[in-house]
């Protein structure tokens, strides 16, 4: 599973980096930063789905590849 | 029923009226009415005025700030002119470009980091709260006027660095402004309006420099230069009234729900987990806030020709309930791990205080089941609602079942 971040739609709701810490974290002004490169790990692929799904924005795409 | 002299809305499609008791009483059903058969609604009152009820509208109006100013968010009888794009209140009624400089010296201020660091103040003020409800054994109390309202006023005037002594002025100055807009103005001597209030408080800080957020205020640049005492004013101004109507609200009507659900009571104290999306879902289920725009150039939302200067309120709890957005929107699921919800509204406006507005939700519920665990609505007639666009009860007359624990 790959995910992306669009930062243009991101406004800082901050509800990913809360359902999601070890994907998503929290820059200066409330707004998502991506911590991983590359694939999700297996063990963090729930957290990557619920970050998605709980996102007011819909700023958070996943390639469930 | 009337009330205050309001006549009962016949059509809540061609003539509604948002700061209506019955609109109060029973928003969700006018919303779910307007949804199948509108679904944007029209009224002449304030001069003429929209109200979208659709997710996709609401969405569509909140993203477009070309179509959509900022310049009037309270819709009322007065409606700005000539205002954009700074606005009476940077950043909430300014419009871009001058908005996004506005709102990013806000923010590091209201970022979670920031907002954790005023969680144990916030705990202490439930605590001394639930102290003072339960002194002397009392059984049956207003969560409302006695918990709810209290727990936003004393967090922000310490932010701020304003005596917390003088929290019914404030609440005062925010009904004014929130509950009652226009009514009144001009008749009040200038020495009790809230401008004068502020602009006392700004210059005791000017000859005795704190390090709060009015402080912060007072040294903060735009573009090199100093803020004018008018954006400064106006800042202070929305965060004292963005942060106390709109958080008791939402505190109050969590605890009204948990007043009627048993098995909800039961579930967060036994579950301790499920307070992440629990506070998510009555964030959804009773968001308190509806925002409003001023057309800025003639558009077509939902089938409709709105014409340059309308009105058009943005009922973000209409949003969180419909169902094309939700599944079993009006059903309250703690756990709901969906939740999409809109209460701190859509686009660049996006609510600058959520992070704070979450924490003091999460630990007013938290500290009242912990030391309140079983209570019911003492008289549900006896609940008030709130006009306008903060929607939450005012009263709250809740009879006390059990306590336990200690602060
Ligand atoms: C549950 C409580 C709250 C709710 C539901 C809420 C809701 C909202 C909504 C819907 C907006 C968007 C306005 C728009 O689109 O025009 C907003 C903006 C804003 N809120 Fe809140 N709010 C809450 C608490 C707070 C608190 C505690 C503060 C801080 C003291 C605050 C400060 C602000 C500010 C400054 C803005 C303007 C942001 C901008 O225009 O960029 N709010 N709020
Ligand atoms: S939930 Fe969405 S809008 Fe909020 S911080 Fe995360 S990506 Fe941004």
């Amino acid at each position: 599973m790959r995910v992306r971040l669009d930062s243009e739609k991101c406004q800082g709701h901050g509800r990913c980096y809360a359902l999601a810490p070890d994907l998503f974290e929290s820059d200066d002004e409330g707004y998502s930063v991506l911590k991983i490169t590359g694939d999700v790990p297996a063990e963090l692929e729930e957290a990557a789905r619920l970050a998605a799904d709980n996102c007011p924005e819909f700023a958070i795409e996943l390639d469930e590849g | 029923m009337t009330d205050g002299g309001k006549p009962p809305i016949k059509d809540w499609a061609t003539d509604f009226d948002h700061t209506h008791p019955d609109y109060a009483r029973k928003a969700p059903e006018v919303w779910e009415e307007l949804r199948q058969t509108c679904p944007v609604a029209h009224t002449e009152r304030f001069g003429g005025t929209w109200l979208p009820v659709r997710h996709a509208d609401v969405s569509a109006i909140a993203h477009d700030t070309e179509h959509f100013s900022s310049e009037g968010v309270i819709v009322n009888e007065f409606k700005p002119e000539n205002l954009a794009p700074i606005g009476y209140a940077p950043p909430i009624t300014s419009d871009p470009p001058f908005h996004q400089m506005a709102r990013r010296l806000l923010l590091p201020a209201f970022a979670p980091k920031e907002i954790d660091r005023w969680e144990p103040a916030t705990r202490k003020a439930c605590n001394d709260l639930i102290d003072d409800l339960l002194a002397g054994g009392a059984t049956e109390v207003d969560a409302a006027v006695q918990y709810a309202q209290h727990i936003p006023v004393r967090v922000i005037a310490e932010m701020l660095g304003v005596p917390e002594e003088d929290g019914d002025k404030f609440r005062t100055f925010i009904h004014r402004v929130l509950e009652a807009p226009g009514e009144g103005i001009g008749e009040l001597p200038y020495e009790e309006t809230l401008d004068y209030y502020l602009r006392q408080v700004i210059e005791d800080h000017r000859q005795h420099p704190r390090d709060d957020l009015i402080g912060f205020l007072l040294n903060a640049e735009m573009d090199g230069n100093p803020l004018t005492d008018d954006h400064i004013t106006g800042t202070v101004a929305l965060l004292l009234i963005a942060g106390i109507d709109t958080t008791w609200s939402a505190i109050g009507a969590s605890l009204w729900h948990l007043a009627q659900r048993p098995d909800h009571r039961k579930r967060l104290i036994e579950d301790p987990d499920v307070m992440v999306f629990a506070v998510e879902e009555l964030l959804r289920a009773y968001a308190p806030v509806t925002m409003a725009r001023i057309v800025a150039k003639e558009t077509e939302v939902g089938g409709v020709t709105m014409k340059e200067r309308d009105w058009v309120l943005l009922p973000f709890p209409a949003a969180n309930r419909d169902p094309e957005a939700f599944e079993r929107p009006d059903e309250v699921i703690l756990d709901r791990t969906r939740n999409r919800h809109v209460a701190f509204g859509l686009g660049i406006h996006r609510c600058l205080g959520s992070n704070l507005a979450r924490m003091e939700l999460r630990t007013a519920i938290e500290e009242w089941m912990r030391r309140i665990p079983d209570f019911e609505l003492a008289d549900p007639d006896a609940v008030r609602w709130s006009t306008g666009q903060v929607r939450g009860p005012r009263e709250l007359p809740v009879r006390i079942l059990a306590t336990a624990g200690s602060r």
